[in-house]
């Protein structure tokens, strides 16, 4: 399991980059889904996000699920290549997976990665 | 599938996992006074005699089959339904089918499905179709939802026609009570002569969905495509409620541009049966077919490489997104969407065009020959397919009761729905409707 050591975590796990913004879902969370084959990303650039705001939607061949602001800010970016590409979400999380960056951030209850890894490992048992 | 019956052994174990010792002790917690209580019911009868008594009371209803000529539609239509759908209905696999989650023992279900997708598809000019809805009322509600939910409840507000189905309006308005939305155009008292450019300046930056009839209630035919054109400007979806057997004969929502195009599918192998239970289908773009309600079946191949039936973007169903699932609105129509496909199948291309000509040619024939009658006459002078306005000298419940005095159903009093037309009656004609029975409407109203 991939946890980067430069982002934070949620407990719905969203990842979010205080560096510049971005969020998106995580490695377990992708693994967890299985192959995904539909995102519908929920907000708009200019949008005011709050923590827990559903920002997108995504199915997989055996789930659906939201995914929820890591942080409160203005949605600065919206990945729009996504939806035609779904599968970036399996295949590359942390990078061109990101969902949306959020401007002015301030995240809301997050963990760091080492106690994301043990949240994880803690669930998987 | 095996049934499985609750043995002796099985049952005393339910009830020591519980904590009691017998049933009667289970349903302790029931008053004494209320468990068994006597039942006002007549002595028993023998078989012979109960049937004998059901076949007396059943023989009171007047049907359109054996005692009726109906000329009555506004939205259900008395068409002739070939012997083969009721005997492919009742046939068990599909008559007691349930649920068709799993392809391995639902092939049979799900290539039914996948049929009447594909053949609704054809018909409306769109790319997909669901697996059917309640009736044509609730599809077209469910339209305004899949317009709700890509517009993510950013725009609120909906132009339906006064002329779409006074019934479908009154069901879009209960199932969308609390969405807080705005409706536009949707006025009794609007001006039914004027056509679909009157809605354009209804329409603006917070239209989500523009709802319209084809042909519209009072039987006209309108093309679309201006008006389609105007709210795509403006950003709007549209959704056309559609008459299928007009469809076969008409151009299609989907060459006019339509969004959505849904309807009643009662017309296509489903008899009257006082009102219910209908079949609503509801066709769109693919670009919606994540926001469309109800259940998808696909083709495929299986690992053996054999062509096979799943249901597909399966997420809308209740074993993925729980309380979140929208197929359920489909499951019970299942049979329904079956008649429908069977009924297509049994006709082809050729033999729908066949009753679609012959809806047209005798209602074009029963309303020249009305309208020469002294104080009848057409209302309206657009082009109609199988249904047109009537004003008559006298009150529309007055006129009705004595056809129905004549043995003959009368068509739908408009007086109910829009005021400005008291006075005026729907005629319905169908290939039902044989020339003798035409020219019998035509001679008893003469009479009048």
């Amino acid at each position: 399991m991939n946890v980067p050591s430069n982002l934070k975590y949620t407990k719905s796990d969203e990842w979010f980059d205080p560096a510049n913004g971005a969020a998106g879902i995580t490695d377990y969370a992708q693994s967890q889904l299985s192959d995904i084959v539909f995102i519908e990303i929920l907000v708009d650039e200019g949008e005011d996000v709050e923590v827990g705001k559903a920002i997108a939607s995504v199915e997989s061949v055996k789930a659906s699920a939201e995914i929820y602001a890591p942080a409160a800010g203005k949605v600065s970016a919206v990945n729009k290549g996504l939806s035609d590409k779904p599968e970036t979400l399996n295949s590359d999380p942390f990078g061109e997976g990101w969902m949306i960056k959020i401007e002015g951030g301030s995240a809301g209850e997050v963990m760091d990665a080492a106690a994301y890894e043990k949240y994880c490992e803690g669930r998987s048992h | 599938m095996t049934y499985i019956p609750i043995s002796p052994n099985e049952r005393d174990a339910m009830l020591k996992t519980v904590g009691v010792k017998s049933l009667d002790d289970l349903f302790d917690a029931v008053p004494k006074k209320h468990r068994f209580p006597k039942l006002d019911l007549p002595p028993a009868l023998t078989e012979m005699e109960a049937a004998a008594h059901l076949a007396d009371m059943a023989s009171s209803n007047e049907n359109v089959r054996e005692h009726l000529i109906s000329f009555l539609g506004a939205g259900a239509y008395n068409h002739y339904v070939p012997s083969v759908v009721d005997h492919m209905l009742r046939r068990g696999e599909f008559y007691t089918a349930y649920t068709p989650y799993q392809p391995e023992i639902s092939q049979g279900t799900l290539q039914a499905i996948f049929e009447y997708q594909s053949l609704m598809t054809n018909l409306t000019g769109m790319d997909v179709s669901n697996a059917s809805h309640y009736d044509g009322a609730t599809a077209t509600a469910e339209a305004v939802n899949l317009a709700y939910a890509q517009f993510r409840g950013k725009r609120k507000k909906i132009v339906i026609s006064p002329t779409v189905h006074p019934q479908y309006r009154e069901v879009i308005r209960t199932y969308t009570q609390a969405m807080g939305l705005e409706t536009a155009g949707d006025d009794p008292n609007a001006d039914l002569e004027a056509g679909p450019e009157a809605l354009t300046s209804l329409i603006d930056e917070s239209t989500m969905l523009v709802i319209v009839q084809y042909p519209d209630f009072f039987g006209r035919i309108h093309d679309y495509t201006k008006l389609i054109e105007d709210a795509h400007a403006k950003g709007s979806l549209v959704c056309i409620v559609a008459n299928p057997t007009a469809l076969l004969m008409l151009k299609t929502p989907g060459d006019m541009g339509a969004d959505i195009v849904v309807g009643e599918a009662q017309p296509f192998g489903i008899p009257l049966w006082y009102g219910g239970p209908y079949l609503g289908f509801f066709t769109t773009k693919k670009s919606y077919v994540h926001k469309m309600a109800g259940r998808l079946v696909g083709e495929t191949i299986d690992n053996r490489g054999q062509r096979s039936y799943v249901l597909t973007l399966t997420s809308r169903e209740q074993h993925i997104k729980r309380e979140r699932a929208t197929s359920n609105i489909c499951t019970n129509q299942g049979l329904l969407a079956l008649a429908a496909a069977v009924y297509m199948s049994t006709l082809g291309k050729t033999g729908l065009e066949q009753v679609a000509n012959l809806c047209y040619q005798k209602a074009h024939y029963a309303a020249g020959e009305l309208s020469k009658i002294e104080g009848f006459g057409l209302c309206f002078m657009e082009p109609f397919f199988h249904e047109f306005v009537l004003c008559t000298p006298r009150p529309a419940g007055e006129v009705n009761q004595y056809l129905l005095d004549n043995g003959i159903l009368g068509g739908y009093d408009l007086g109910r729905d829009y005021p400005a037309l008291q006075n005026h009656i729907l005629v319905a004609v169908t290939e039902m409707n044989s020339k003798d029975e035409i020219d019998t409407l035509v001679e008893v109203l003469k009479e009048m």
